[in-house]
């Protein structure tokens, strides 16, 4: 099916099962402990030895010798794969980490060996016996360092181009009446997902499988054939459930490669988990960006020029974070710029976080528009109000799909209780808390990706749905039931998810909040045709044919549905992919973030006490989950406010706080009420399914609503994310 | 993990006979000793679990005092009446401590026997003078945010992060011990711990395989009782200061302070300044402190937080 024009009444609009606040079909196998994550098929691999990687030890140079001697005596040892044995590996196409070091090192706890033994313990203690020798040479670890020799990108497939100019930024920034030039910082995060990356390889002949913990099926096929030079066609993936992934685990990283090396020395299956420290300093992370904000307004607080340059660094090769791309759609002004640098670091891989580019780009725009409201002596939310566009500012004409900016934030000042909000800071005390409040917009890009589906009827009228698409915690099993659900006129007990199995259809996966409108669209792409192979064999109109209550209905004829599959299941296949519309059109998620905090008037400790989050993303498919969603990313934003740091010792070059205690996420203690606010729409540019994305919007522009709110509280303006008690102890002490 | 040997001992008298065995140690709660010995920074090669030795009562004293027993576990200390009745400040400490799990494991020997923390201790890639006397210490030109600021040597900077003992420093408590040739001995907490000097991977005043039998409250002093952790987020951190106080009403006290120092941080003769208010007492207690720049803040957070706990209990 291709999607060129924007979708009419369709089933999906009688709303009996899509749109319901339907609980988790998978929720019971979890809160049971029976979902298997993908270190955990033992009934499949029964004879697994275990792999334990050893991380190098110095942060850039190389390996001189690797002494195996007493490591291979140990008990139970079956291999120890290096490169020297590994033969040879390449990069996978979207992440441009080698996983295996030597002779180079990259970074800190790069792969220097993959030890395999019968138990966990004999191949960890193994691991700690290599004797490995290393020359170290000197290492680039600051950005600050590097920011002026930083150089422009090349255009990347994902984000924005590296420079954007509309007007005249610099002349209209120069003449502007009142105006703002500040720097802000976000720093390295971590994605610190519960489930560390985890695999068990086997290999049957040439072809492999692997059970493993990555949120896109396709191209992890893709990458780690790449990776081990063989077929795509010999590489099958499983991921039923995935505990957490956050863009952590976009593709295949060194646990897949590890695992599948090793279980090739060995010859027989072979598990293997990432260490905590490991997923810090191996994988991937969110890089530290510096942004530079420049905004000039008229007197009435008409923004007259608006200009956005960020630095980052990463690996050679490595993607620049985007962190401009909000700032080209978010709000109006003839004159703009937005800029991207990088430098080259020799850290772990910067590479995709829940919402890149846009989460840290909001973080600074945002505290930005609150400086700007009060120079302009303009209350934030009017401000931003004054300040929305209809229209693509880049490209007059171009106009959004749907954009309630103005309402979401209206909605949202009214549910929280803006009003009582003081401008002036340090005016609200309540016994030893200094009380603010603060507000930011959220935006967010609604991508959609072609996607397949294969749906399948029996005689007992009941739908099984299979598709590549992951469910990394965020629903995604139930909304691709309910949707099948509605397209057949069944209940959503009579539907069976299989997802996470690259054998199934492909999908995009999990990522850059296109999986759900994506993956819905391809199975009701599927769940078309089998309306019509279901009308074929019942001899009915398909264009009259109701499906409804486990029936199908044309000309005052009327059978169950099963009845089509009397004779043999009904199976059905598609694909969607799309026209020209999201060229025609802008199209984005839009939300507003308010939140209360508590600022301890003695130690600045710093508690948030409400939130309140409006948002809006086109057809919601199930409140409830979509709901889950926005409270998880509120929740990350928290982190990303008040405690999220990866410390660099620049010093060693390596991420210090390697593991959960070092490494500070909110806990359930700092989390207070949060109400999320979900406007009804829909979106007909999008897909037949007129849904957008909302994993990614609930956490743009919830960390600058904190740091707003800090300010209001205590009249001290952190710009270098996280916001913690020292930085505002600097200012007022 | 190093392969060790195990056993199991029901009562004091084997565990003190065991502990001769060489490269042994004591196991009881393991939430500290089992995660380092996982990293190799411990390395054992015989664990004497003592988790069935008894020692779990809490007992008053003919003094009116409490004593309790080694394994008493945190939770159930934190939740004994006359604990919340009499020693507030205890069970507050306590309930600031880590998280419900681990104060279920935790013991209240094993509390006060936590390996003092830095980040550089528990990557064994990186040198640090306690997990390998000599190496050197990557932590005082390095991240030391959360790190002492006095006490500390040129050597090591790691901080102490039990909350209990900060409790138990301003409570005067007492240590007693069985040693493996069977004496026993008292030690008040104050002599307790070592500071690092030349020699930082020893912690503790305590010799080889002395076991930790009780600790032991004096009779209650009365007063109010808070314990304030400063910390970035809510729950289940370390501590970037902490305050545990006992006011007393003619406006004396007895502060300790925790996350400042390689052990709890306690002055007696700084406290005849408490009514002088924060900035006199402070500038006492906090006499030779040696921040490095990233944690030079901890010196003023001490004071205002100190000076937050005085006025909010004396208006």
């Amino acid at each position: 099916m291709k999607f060129e024009t924007p979708a009419g009444i369709n089933p999906i609009d009688q709303l009996k099962v899509v749109g319901k606040p339907a609980d988790r079909i998978e929720g019971p196998l979890k809160t049971t402990g029976s979902a298997r994550y993908a270190y955990e098929y033992h009934g499949e691999v029964t004879n697994a030895a275990y792999g334990y990687i050893l991380g190098s030890a110095i942060s850039k140079g190389s390996i001189t010798r690797i002494d195996q001697s007493v490591a291979k005596a140990a008990p139970g040892v079956l291999a120890i794969v290096t490169a020297e044995n590994a033969g040879p590996l390449q990069t996978g196409k979207f992440y441009v980490s080698r996983f295996l070091a030597g002779p180079q090192i990259d970074h800190y706890h790069q792969a220097v060996a993959v030890v395999v033994a019968e138990t966990f313990e004999q191949a960890r203690y193994a691991a700690s016996l290599l004797k490995v020798g290393y020359k170290k040479s000197k290492g680039s670890f600051d950005l600050e360092a590097l920011k002026d020799s930083a150089q422009q990108p090349a255009p990347s497939q994902f984000g924005p181009p590296p420079q954007t100019l509309t007007g005249d930024f610099e002349g209209a920034f120069k003449t502007a009446q009142v105006t703002l030039d500040e720097i802000y910082t976000t720093p390295d995060q971590a994605h610190a997902m519960m489930e560390p990356h985890a695999t068990i390889a086997k290999w049957e002949g040439d072809k492999l499988t692997c059970w493993c913990s990555i949120q896109q099926m396709n191209w992890g096929v893709r990458d780690l054939a790449n990776i081990l030079g063989i077929p795509k066609e010999n590489v099958r993936l499983i991921a039923s459930y995935i505990g957490g992934g956050f863009g952590g685990k976009g593709t295949v990283l060194a646990d897949l490669v590890a695992a599948s090396l090793a279980a090739r020395a060995v010859g027989r299956p072979v598990k293997l988990a990432l260490q905590r420290p490991l997923m810090f300093n191996n994988t991937i992370h969110r890089p530290k960006t510096i942004q530079r904000i420049r905004i000039g307004a008229d007197r009435d607080g008409r923004i007259t020029a608006i200009g956005h340059e960020s630095w980052s660094g990463n690996l050679p090769g490595g993607r620049t974070e985007p962190a401009t791309a909000s700032t080209r759609l978010l709000y109006a002004g003839a004159n703009r710029l937005t800029r991207l640098k990088l430098a080259v670091l020799d850290l772990a891989e910067g590479n995709a976080m829940r919402s890149p580019g846009e989460a840290p780009g909001m973080m600074a725009l945002e505290i930005a528009m609150d400086e700007m409201a009060e120079k302009l002596n303009i209350d934030p939310v009017a401000f931003r109000i004054k300040n929305d566009t209809q229209e693509d500012p880049e490209k007059p004409g171009r106009k959004f799909s749907t954009r309630k900016l103005i309402e979401c934030l209206q909605t949202g000042a009214e549910k929280f209780g803006w009003e009582k909000r003081q401008t002036k800071p340090g005016s609200i005390q309540e016994g030893q808390w200094l009380i603010g409040m603060g507000v930011a917009s959220a935006i967010r890009g609604a991508p959609i990706a072609k996607s397949a589906a294969r749906v399948r009827l029996d005689k007992s009228g009941s739908i099984t749905v299979e598709t590549d698409m992951t469910d990394i915690g965020t629903g995604s099993y139930t909304i691709i039931g309910q949707t099948a659900a509605e397209m057949m006129g069944v209940g959503l007990d009579q539907v069976t998810v299989r997802i996470g199995d690259s054998s199934f259809p492909e999908s995009p996966g999990s990522g850059g909040q296109w999986g759900a409108a994506s993956s819905t669209s391809g199975v009701y792409a599927a769940c078309v045709k089998l309306r019509e192979a279901v009308a074929n064999q019942l001899g009915l109109d398909v264009e009259k044919a109701q499906f409804s209550d486990g029936k199908v209905s044309a000309d005052d004829r009327s059978f169950a549905l099963g009845d089509a599959a009397k004779s043999g299941d009904l199976i059905a296949q598609d694909e969607i992919t799309y026209g020209e519309l999201s060229k025609e059109f802008a199209q984005t998620t839009f939300g507003a973030h308010f939140v209360e905090v508590a600022v301890h008037a003695y130690t600045f400790e710093i508690r948030v006490r409400r939130m309140v989050a409006v948002c809006h993303a086109g057809r919601i498919l199930n409140p409830k989950t979509a709901r889950s969603q926005v409270i998880g990313a509120m929740t990350m934003g928290v982190g990303a406010a008040l405690m999220e740091e990866m410390v660099v010792d620049k010093n060693v070059g390596f991420f210090v706080n390697h593991d959960l205690a070092g490494y500070e996420v909110p806990v359930h203690a700092d989390i207070p009420y949060q109400e999320v606010v979900l406007l009804e729409d829909i979106d007909p540019t999008m897909s037949p399914m007129k849904a957008q994305g909302i994993g990614e919007l609930g956490l743009c522009g919830v960390a600058a609503a904190i740091a707003n709110a800090v300010y209001n509280a205590t009249g001290v303006r952190v710009r270098d994310y996280p916001v913690t008690l020292d930085k505002i102890l600097k200012n007022k002490v | 993990m190093k392969p060790f040997t195990y056993e199991r001992v029901e009562t004091p008298a084997q565990a003190a006979a065991a502990a001769g065995k060489p490269g042994a140690k004591f196991l009881a709660g393991g939430t500290n000793l089992l995660d380092l010995m996982k990293l190799q920074i411990e390395t054992p090669t015989h664990l004497i679990d003592i988790g069935r030795i008894g020692l779990d009562r809490i007992q008053p004293t003919i003094d009116g005092g409490l004593r309790i027993g080694a394994m008493v576990r945190n939770t159930d200390l934190a939740a004994d009446e006359r604990v919340r009745a009499d020693y507030a400040i205890l069970s507050r400490a306590l309930l600031a401590g880590a998280s419900g799990q681990l104060r279920n494991k935790a013991t209240t020997a094993g509390n006060l026997l936590q390996r003092t923390r830095c980040p550089y201790f528990y990557d064994t890639n990186q040198p640090c003078n306690k997990r390998s006397p000599g190496s050197g210490c990557s932590a005082i030109a390095g991240f030391s945010r959360q790190l002492a600021v006095i006490g500390c040597s040129d050597t090591c900077i790691a901080t102490h992060p039990s909350d209990m003992a900060v409790a138990m420093m301003a409570l005067d408590a007492i240590v007693e011990t069985v040693k493996p040739d069977g004496k026993t001995r008292q030690i008040p907490i104050s002599e307790f711990y070592w500071l690092p000097g030349k020699t930082p991977h020893l912690e503790t005043t305590l010799e080889k395989n002395e076991l930790i039998t009780a600790v032991v409250l004096p009779a209650p002093v009365g007063g109010i009782h808070v314990y304030h952790k400063v910390r970035d987020r809510a729950s289940y951190a370390f501590a970037l200061v902490s305050v545990g106080a006992i006011l007393f009403k003619d406006g004396s006290g007895k502060i300790a302070v925790g996350g400042v120092a390689p052990k709890p941080w306690r002055n007696t003769s700084a406290e005849k300044l408490i009514r002088s208010g924060a900035k006199e007492f402070t500038s006492k207690l906090m006499e030779g402190a040696r921040p490095t720049g990233e944690n030079a803040f901890k010196l003023t957070l001490v004071e205002r937080t100190i000076d937050g706990t005085l006025k909010e209990n004396r208006s």
